[in-house]
């Protein structure tokens, strides 16, 4: 099963998704809320993400869901210090709507690169249509 | 005896941090008001954590890196972690460094930071004072200037660089919410590289 790492610079809001996503999910035990530092702090940390990435593979690979600026750089940051060892990326998408599509597409045993489009295609989604 | 390497690694981060809450004001008025702090608690832990001793300035360059990617949080994290490892690398096995090194150093750091940031110069970021600082510090070099003089150019380009970053818009990071109302302002990464070149020339010229 595809891993799902959902990076805030908070804890609360990626704990937060983390809820939303797992009502829609509960038999999946590969999301991970990587938000904050590590001392509960707001912020991004690289070393963070890079365990919850490691922590959420199954051999499947990992999709990361990253909210403002710094949270993208620090999973880029991760990813690359992963090397090649775990397929990852990083999708393109809002945190919160991608973070929900992407843990229902991976427990339908979709693969990384589904998984990653469903999460995208959370950014055109209209909300009043 | 602590090593130079450590000492303007010192020098670096005593600025930063003596200049903490200035440097959260300016992020205050463009962005989340955290830039002062963030860069000062890295910079605590990386004086705490680096080998007082040791002249390896690859490897004191590359542990400063890592300490700041993880202790920073903000995007600062990421753009200097990445700024000082990919220093780290240029100098890696070194003791002692050239005018040129300067150079290679130079390059190494903007391409990391463009890399990390997806920044060109103009878009109100630390390349607006680290871009102008080295292509001053590379003519100078190249035009057979002291080291002195060269330290003196690349500041002054630094400092009319982060003067440049009052008059234009953020297109990137948090500042770019603002759109308009980031004029004005100076940005407050420019101002911390500018802070970091500053202490390498005052480290330096001694």
């Amino acid at each position: 099963m595809v891993g799902i790492v959902i990076v805030s610079h908070s804890v609360k809001v990626a704990e937060g998704i983390y809820d939303l996503a797992m009502e829609m999910a509960s038999e999946n035990e590969h999301i991970i809320a990587a938000g904050g530092m590590e001392s509960g702090a707001i912020g991004t940390d690289a070393f963070r993400i890079m365990s919850a990435i490691k922590a959420a593979d199954t051999g499947d690979g990992v999709a990361v869901l990253a909210d403002l600026g710094s949270g993208i750089m620090s999973a880029e940051m991760a990813i690359e210090m992963l090397g090649d060892n775990i397929n990852v990326r990083i999708a393109d998408a809002p945190v919160l709507e991608g973070a929900i599509s992407a843990a229902v597409t991976s427990t339908s045993g979709a693969s990384l690169d589904e998984v990653i489009a469903a999460a995208e295609e959370a950014r055109n989604t209209s909300k009043l249509s | 005896m602590s090593s130079k390497i450590y000492d303007c690694i010192e020098m670096i981060g005593n600025r930063i941090i003596e200049n903490k809450d200035f440097l959260t004001e300016l992020d205050r008025e463009i962005g989340d008001a955290d830039h002062g702090i963030n860069m000062a608690r890295g910079f605590t832990e990386v004086l705490a954590i680096l080998p007082k001793d040791s002249d390896n300035i690859g490897d004191l360059l590359k542990k400063t890196g890592m300490t700041l990617l993880s202790k920073v949080g903000g995007a600062s994290g990421p753009l200097y972690g990445t700024a000082y490892m990919q220093a780290g690398k240029v100098c890696a096995g070194k003791t002692a460094l050239t005018a040129q090194d300067g150079k290679a150093v130079f390059e190494a750091v903007i391409a990391g930071i463009q890399k990390r940031g997806k920044a060109v110069k103009g878009e109100k970021t630390m390349l607006d004072a680290i871009i102008p600082a080295f292509e001053a510090y590379s003519a100078a070099v190249d035009s057979g200037a002291s080291v002195n003089d060269a330290l003196d150019a690349m500041c002054k380009a630094a400092e009319e660089g982060v003067e440049y970053t009052k008059t234009i818009i953020a297109t990137k990071g948090r500042a770019s919410y603002l759109g308009e109302r980031s004029i004005g302002h100076q940005d407050p990464g420019a101002t911390s590289a500018t802070y970091t070149m500053q202490a390498v020339r005052d480290f330096i010229k001694g």
